[in-house]
């Protein structure tokens, strides 16, 4: 049982670490399916909260989302096994086109396969929006504050960072609203 | 000395890459091509066209690329170990840190209302890429193609992807 999520972990990543084009955000849809619907090691909340975290951190997203995720399942040897699941691929890919071909680009086939897949990518991030958000997002105020970000980011050009600590303000501000109602209540209550 | 050197510089490149690869790339400029003469302006063009068309980060894909150049399969290794190792230490303190305060009503309270934030990242770089990628009639068709499978079946992603990909390959010797 042990060695198996272990297993699991490494080809799951490793799977995922294959078919990440495109960067970022491009793997969400691949990532949820395996983790969140195939293994059930997140839910869709705990999903979400993991991709804040791990984005806010140095270094790219697949490799943190990989270690943050292995880490949860199985600890530090989860980290580790995950982490090499999802750098495996592009180094054994970069390695032998470094060393043998390094004319890869200009191969016709290589070419055409890329017109469908660039705007395969695109789709798999207009998909990700979907279906991480869906889940996620269940009041009206929640979709406002979304469209919200979007602009900050977008058409203000605000740091990703900078967007994920200001919804962390956003969320922490309505805690504190609330639990000073509730306080207020419970005082009236017991006078 | 010279793996030392490659482990270094990319441990700081990957320390300096946060939200995404890209910001990576001016660092590459500045480090590996202006001070140290280890990669040329011509190569570092390639670089970018083979991390586009090849699966993992552009930050892993630079790393392993120009290891290479420099010192060989050791040298891939070493500075592929180096650009990961700040996300490592960090994502793992990060990931302690999370098991032991994410019951906490306030931690709570903060990622509900990051929540709507990531999304609504998620959705730019959707617009950002959607301009860019869709350049001609066949690729509106088959990014469309693409979102409806996506959203209405239960194909799994990856197999999207090849069929995307087969569909490029059918259109460019079509027309």
């Amino acid at each position: 049982m042990n060695t198996n999520s272990l297993l699991q972990l490494f080809f799951t990543f490793f799977k995922i670490g294959a078919t990440t084009f495109g960067g970022g955000y491009a793997m969400l849809p691949i990532i949820k399916r395996e983790v969140v619907e195939r293994f059930s090691w997140l839910s869709d909340e705990e999903f979400v909260d993991a991709l804040a975290v791990t984005q806010s951190l140095p270094g790219a997203i697949a490799v943190n989302t990989a270690i943050f995720i292995g880490y949860k399942v199985r600890g530090f040897m989860g980290a580790v096994i995950s982490m090499l699941g999802a750098v495996l691929p592009s180094y054994i890919v970069i390695l032998f086109i470094a060393a043998f071909l390094t004319h890869f680009t200009e191969y016709k086939l290589v070419q055409a396969a890329f017109s469908g897949i660039r705007p395969a990518i695109a789709a798999l991030i207009a998909a990700a929006v979907l279906k991480v958000g869906r889940p996620v997002i269940k009041e009206r105020l929640n979709l406002a504050l979304a469209f919200l970000f979007l602009i900050f980011s977008e058409v203000l050009g605000l740091h990703a960072i900078l967007v994920i600590l200001s919804g962390g303000l956003i969320g922490l501000i309505r805690h504190y609203i609330h639990y000073r109602q509730t306080k207020k209540k419970c005082e009236a209550d017991t006078e | 000395m010279i793996l030392l050197q490659l482990y270094l510089a990319f441990a700081k490149m990957g320390f300096f890459s946060i939200g995404g690869g890209y910001v990576m790339l001016s660092l590459i400029e500045n480090e590996i091509i202006n001070a140290r003469g280890w990669l040329t302006s011509a190569e570092f063009v390639d670089i970018l066209a083979i991390s586009e068309m090849t699966p993992g980060p552009i930050a892993i894909n630079s790393a392993t690329f120009i290891g290479y150049r420099v010192a060989g399969v050791m040298g891939s290794i070493i500075a592929t170990i180096g650009v990961i190792t700040p996300s490592i230490l960090l994502v793992l303190l990060a990931a302690t840190l999370f098991k032991r305060f994410y019951q906490n009503s306030w931690v709570q309270a903060a990622f509900s209302g990051l929540r709507p934030a990531v999304i609504g990242l998620i959705a730019g770089a959707a617009i950002f890429i959607t301009r860019t990628a869709l350049i001609d009639l066949p690729s509106i068709i088959i990014a469309l193609g693409a979102f409806l499978l996506l959203i209405l079946t239960r194909l799994h992603p990856i197999a999207v992807l090849a069929f995307s990909a087969l569909a490029g390959v059918i259109c460019q010797y079509l027309f």
